[in-house]
């Protein structure tokens, strides 16, 4: 019975907003449509919204981050929004620190951060795109 | 739970005294009811110094009148018995009013035991009704008990409502600038104040939608491991929602500590002050600050 | 171990639907007992991770779980149990980091950390059970 994520485009960025308590197998077949459609679709980004989430533990935390490496490798950014405070909280508490994922508060914010992370990717010469956290500026 | 009795009687008196005493009390208490209920309300209006209309101790001390008369009616003199629910019902609500008013355990426990004077001069004197006076007096004995233990109680869930809001009240979380929140904490941080920050700046980030907060910890005398712990959580929290932390206000004996505890802030910006720390968060979400050409003239 | 007139309600995991079951048997006890927020997420957050552990370790088992009232404090209990192989070193299994399963070895001990009371009772070759206790504040 598992439940399929829908994962929607807008223009060149992958929007994924994940409603509902998903079981394992619903996780991890989110993360393989989400490399696939990296891939088909040529996006240089994917926003991950947990707003709805109640609880985030680490099964869905490794999916979080393992979607993150392998956009990258894909040439896009990924960017995780809407995080609660509890969640945050508890994941801290849990031991999990989603290490290399870019997160924002909100939607909006991580429209930006992608936004600002593909222009400077357009700008610079150099390898773009390996800039850690520190989300340089501007 | 007829046990006591006076040397002088013998076991099997003091078992039929039993129904007896109750019965010769619910006399001595109805035969003048209405002086004795007004004797009664006078005593105690006296010993709570008018803080309470006599009309309003009338009435409670009624209600109380009523309950007993009924509870002694059905033969018992345990004051924990089934038989007195309704008098502890009413005693506690008397006891929680007195409580919340503010008037000592004296003062809340002496609506039962103005009732042992109010009936003394009603005796007549001879041997059962001394016997029923002593039993009565036991009686009221618990039930003026009762209403400290209810007095206590109620004094102590203040206290600790009043903890609660002080801790509510000693963790403000201010807007310092678009998208910058602080949170400037005075007075000694334990695990449990630590914690109630924690939650609260982080759902001021979202409230706010401030991707910058400043923890002013200038006011804090001393920091411990775990407290430390719990800052650094905080900020790996408030990263994990998309949002920058900054510890600021420092001191030279805080640094020392957390030095010499070996506790590791890693990348948390950490600055001397909380000017340096907003200049810090306002450079880092693009705010460019220059000094205002008038400032020069000066 | 007494103080609940409720009778526990044990919930098979045998499957990954049994662990959002879990969860919501978790959530649902957080709630009844008036867990805040953060404690009711740290519950839930336990249960998942414990539940999958028992599936994924324990080849499958059982959740039992219950309200608690132990000293004037109420609580929510959680057993798992399974009659998989047992943990060899448990020194080892609740170190952060170690992994048997290929997760992020922070099952036993991260949720160790989330909970009040946590009881690790294992025997190789027989069987693991977890019981671990959250208290309201």
């Amino acid at each position: 019975m598992s439940e399929r994520v829908p994962v929607l485009q807008i223009g060149q960025v992958l929007l994924v907003s994940i409603q509902i308590d998903l079981d394992d197998q619903s996780v991890l077949a989110l993360q393989d449509d989400l490399a696939a459609k990296v891939v088909e679709s040529g996006a240089h980004g994917v926003v991950i919204d947990i707003t709805a989430l109640d609880i985030v533990d680490s099964f869905v935390g490794r999916m979080l981050a393992t979607v993150a490496s392998l956009s990258r490798l894909l040439d896009a950014q990924t960017v995780v929004v809407g995080m609660r405070p509890a969640v945050a909280i508890t994941l801290v508490e849990l031991g999990l620190s989603l290490g290399g994922v870019r997160t924002a508060l909100t939607l909006e914010k991580g429209l930006q951060v992608l936004e600002r992370a593909h222009v400077s990717s357009l700008g610079a010469s150099g390898p773009a795109g390996a800039i850690p956290d520190t989300a340089a500026g501007r | 739970m007829v046990r006591e009795g006076p040397s002088g009687l013998l076991k099997k008196d003091v078992l039929v005294a039993g129904a007896g005493v109750s019965d010769r009390l619910v006399e001595l208490l109805s035969v003048q009811g209405e002086d004795l209920g007004a004797n009664w309300a006078d005593k105690v209006t006296g010993r709570l110094g008018g803080r309470v209309s006599r009309a309003e101790v009338k009435q409670e001390l009624q209600e109380i009148y009523t309950a007993l008369v009924a509870a002694l009616g059905s033969g018992s003199l345990d004051g924990h018995g089934d038989a007195y629910g309704e008098v502890r019902a009413l005693l506690t609500e008397l006891s929680r009013n007195r409580a919340r008013q503010g008037f000592t355990p004296t003062e809340t426990a002496v609506s039962v035991f103005a009732l042992k004077e109010v009936l003394e001069p009603a005796l007549s004197g001879d041997g059962g009704d001394l016997a029923a006076y002593l039993k009565f007096a036991a009686l009221l004995d618990t039930l003026g008990l009762f209403t400290i233990e209810v007095y206590a109680a109620t004094r102590e869930e203040l206290v600790a409502a009043q903890a609660e809001q002080l801790l509510e009240l000693s963790t403000p979380v201010v807007k310092l600038w678009d998208g910058v929140i602080g949170v400037p904490l005075v007075g000694t941080l334990d695990s449990a104040r630590t914690m109630v920050v924690m939650e609260k700046m982080l759902q001021a980030l979202i409230d706010t939608g401030s991707e910058h907060a400043i923890i002013d910890i200038t006011g804090v005398p001393a920091v411990d491991t775990e407290v430390a712990q719990h800052l650094l959580k905080t900020v790996v929290a408030a990263r994990l929602m998309g949002a920058e932390c900054t510890i600021s206000g420092i001191r030279p004996q805080i640094a020392q500590t957390v030095v010499a505890l070996g506790i590791n802030f890693g990348d948390i910006a950490t600055k001397a002050t909380l000017a340096d720390a907003l200049r810090h968060a306002l450079r880092r979400s693009g705010v460019t600050l220059s000094a205002a050409p008038q400032a020069s003239a000066r | 171990m007494n103080g609940s007139p409720d009778a526990p309600r044990p919930l098979d995991i045998t499957a990954s639907a049994g662990v959002v079951q879990a969860r919501q048997l978790a959530r649902a006890l957080a709630q009844e007992c008036r867990f805040s927020l953060v404690e009711q997420t740290k519950l839930i957050t336990a249960a998942s991770e414990l539940a999958r552990n028992t599936l994924i370790h324990g080849g499958g088992g059982t959740m039992t779980a219950r309200l608690v009232e132990e000293r004037g404090r109420r609580g929510v209990r959680l057993v798992f149990s399974d009659d998989g192989p047992g943990i060899t070193d448990v020194e080892l299994a609740l170190t952060d980091g170690w992994t048997s399963g290929g997760g992020m070895g922070l099952g036993l001990s991260g949720s160790r950390r989330l909970v009040d009371d946590f009881v690790l009772d294992t025997t190789p070759g027989r069987g693991t059970a977890v019981t671990v206790t959250k208290w309201a504040r």
